[in-house]
């Protein structure tokens, strides 16, 4: 049984997995099963969704990446993870750059800071 | 009930919860004070942050494709080649004024699996690109830290401030009003009392009064005999030898 070692899943486009990939983050645990999703053209968002959720409940991954377009595609499952772990992060995309007004973290503090923050 | 004993007792007791409350009020506001102090630096920190992985990300994958370009698409194969991974996480923990802060803390473990994998064109866009991938890791792991914490505190600083204004809008009152109640009641006993001393005193008078009268007119009437009085000068009968 590994110790308190957790791992970071990537739920994202075949460019960003793949990257990821590479630097190191990929694994797939004792039932074959990856803590990664590419989301292709055709990806459904139950999919996506279900593998979210999955993830959530797996007591295994600390972090969760995820290119924010998808994010906006399940934002509802994201809005209702309140707990602290697994960390849930936004990160953008090749055609998708990064925009915090819809960060669902951000968003928690909306009203705390102002537009001149973030340039 | 407080009341079944010395009214002064209660009143003490209920002084001294009062300053009890406030004194609690007080710390947890403080508390409060201290989180939020903490959350926002963390916010502040947290954009900062999500800028610089902005950049760092579009580097990341600018180096991607100009991996591709020399090494043709290997995605399929990275993909399939999933076995353990190097990089993991580990949670500390952090803490704020009381508060425990969930941290995470990023490790190595075993060696590349993808050393072996037969990607010979692009070796060195492929080093390239693995470097900034493992940069971005290294900060989204620091990113997430940031996040947890934030959140934590975020619950953290909602419990402290209903707790404040619990103790502040119910059970300040609520105490200062019994406060209030007891010396209204203290107030209408010593008044309660003063009355029936002024009626014992007034009744006192008149009886005074009247057996002072009936001594003037029975000495009138040489009734009464004077009592001896000690002081006078008069033979002492006592005396043996004079």
């Amino acid at each position: 049984m590994a110790g308190r070692g957790k791992l970071i899943a990537v739920i994202g486009d075949e460019d960003t997995v793949t990257g990821f990939l590479l630097g190191g983050i990929g694994e797939l645990n004792k039932n074959r099963h990856p803590n990664f999703l590419v989301v292709e053209k055709d990806t459904t968002i139950n999919e996506i969704e279900d593998t979210f959720r999955q993830f959530l409940h797996r007591d295994d991954i600390g972090i969760i990446l995820i290119n924010q377009y998808i994010a906006e595609m399940v934002r509802h499952a994201l809005d209702a993870h309140q707990r602290s772990i697994p960390a849930v992060l936004e990160i953008p995309s090749k055609e998708h750059p990064y925009d915090a007004a819809k960060d669902s973290i951000l968003r928690r503090a909306r009203g705390m800071f102002t537009t001149e923050d973030l340039r | 009930n407080i009341f079944t004993f010395s009214l002064y007792r209660a009143q003490t007791i209920m002084k001294a919860r009062l300053k009890g409350a406030q004194t609690g009020r007080n710390l947890l506001k403080k508390k409060s004070d201290a989180l939020t102090l903490r959350f926002r630096q963390i916010l502040k920190k947290i954009i900062e942050t999500k800028m610089l992985m902005g950049e760092v990300m579009r580097e990341a994958a600018f180096s991607l494709a100009e991996a591709k370009f020399t090494a043709g698409d290997f995605s399929t194969t990275v993909i399939q080649n999933v076995n353990k991974a190097q990089v993991k996480i580990r949670a500390k923990k952090d803490n704020v004024a009381g508060v425990t802060l969930p941290v995470f803390e990023h490790y190595h473990e075993g060696t590349d699996s993808y050393e072996l994998t037969g990607l010979a064109r692009g070796g060195e866009q492929l080093a390239k690109l693995k470097r900034n991938y493992a940069k971005a890791v290294e900060l989204l792991v620091e990113l997430a830290s940031l996040q947890t914490s934030f959140v934590t505190l975020d619950e953290a600083i909602k419990i402290t401030n209903r707790r404040v204004n619990a103790i502040e809008h119910v059970i300040i009152p609520r105490i200062e009003r019994t406060l209030a109640y007891i010396i209204t009641e203290l107030d209408e006993r010593e008044r309660e009392e003063f009355y029936r001393l002024k009626k014992i005193q007034e009744k006192k008078k008149v009886l005074k009064e009247k057996s002072e009268k009936d001594l003037e007119q029975r000495r009138a009437a040489g009734e009464v005999l004077e009592p001896a009085n000690i002081l006078a000068e008069e033979k002492d009968e006592d005396l043996l030898f004079e």
